[in-house]
């Protein structure tokens, strides 16, 4: 039994920093501000949610892993409504998407 | 609306009264919380919770199936040697009107595959999303609308 909370454990960890390595690998690597938001918003929520879900396994304490999963929702609440707010307030700056941009079908209206 | 947040909030309150913080408890409190409020059902009209709980309870499960699929397309793209997007944005016409709603389906529309709501236009019809692959945009719309749109609608209409 404890070697399987143990293997979990190590694999939830493994996948977490993974997911998290994969973010900041897109950030770096994606072309304009509003792609990179998506590494970061989608990847950075999944790893972080894996490393506490890790976290809260690994304790064996209930109340340690209620803490962690509301952490985790928490995360989830959080996490779109950040990057729609730096996507929403580049836009108002005026940063302009990247240049193979397929399709721009924002209005000029809300663009100020 | 109003009854879930109500049934939350007896759950937190039952929590804080028995002064053990923990999922079980919590779960309990909630079954409390929503028998306390079956029973005053008339004053309430808040007939079907049950069938209720269980659409919001699918939606739930949509959702979390969406961000490991959206969390996997995004470390797939990244690690491609040769990483070919064409981001863009597009209008998504809105169904829902309701602000909550529309706040419950942007935070969705941006933890899902290849979108993220960027904005929402001052009538309320429109939706701005983002998408990191805009090649075909009319399909997204339509996967967005078939699936959370009308998940949304089911579960709190």
């Amino acid at each position: 039994m404890e070697l399987v909370v143990a293997l979990l454990t190590s694999v939830l960890i493994l996948a977490g920093s993974a997911f998290a390595l994969v973010a900041a690998i897109g950030l770096n690597r994606l072309p304009d501000i509003y792609s990179r938001m998506h590494a970061a918003s989608k990847a950075g929520t999944v790893g972080s949610g894996l490393l506490l879900l890790a976290v809260g396994l690994h304790s064996g304490d209930i109340a340690v892993l209620a803490r962690a999963l509301a952490g985790f929702f928490f995360f989830v609440l959080t996490a779109p409504v950040s990057a729609h707010l730096l996507a929403m307030a580049s836009l108002r700056a005026g940063y302009s998407m990247a240049n193979q941009s397929a399709c721009n079908e924002m209005s000029p209206v809300n663009n100020e | 609306m109003i009854i879930y947040v109500l049934s939350l909030m007896l759950a937190i309150i039952w929590v804080a009264i028995t002064g053990s913080a923990t999922i079980h408890n919590l779960v309990f409190g909630f079954a409390l919380a929503a028998a306390a409020l079956w029973i005053v059902r008339d004053e309430m009209s808040a007939t079907g919770y049950l069938l209720r709980l269980g659409r919001i309870l699918s939606l739930v499960l949509l959702f979390f199936k969406e961000l490991a699929l959206s969390a996997w397309k995004v470390a797939v793209l990244v690690t491609r040697r040769n990483m070919d997007v064409k981001p863009g944005i597009f209008a998504f016409p809105l169904t829902v009107d309701r602000d909550f709603e529309i706040t419950l389906l942007a935070n969705l529309i941006t933890l899902t595959p290849g979108t993220m709501s960027v904005d929402v236009s001052k009538d309320r019809k429109f939706l701005y999303v983002h998408a990191i692959d805009c090649s075909n945009v009319e399909a997204t719309k339509r996967e967005i609308a078939d699936g959370f749109e009308r998940k949304i609608i089911e579960a709190f209409r």
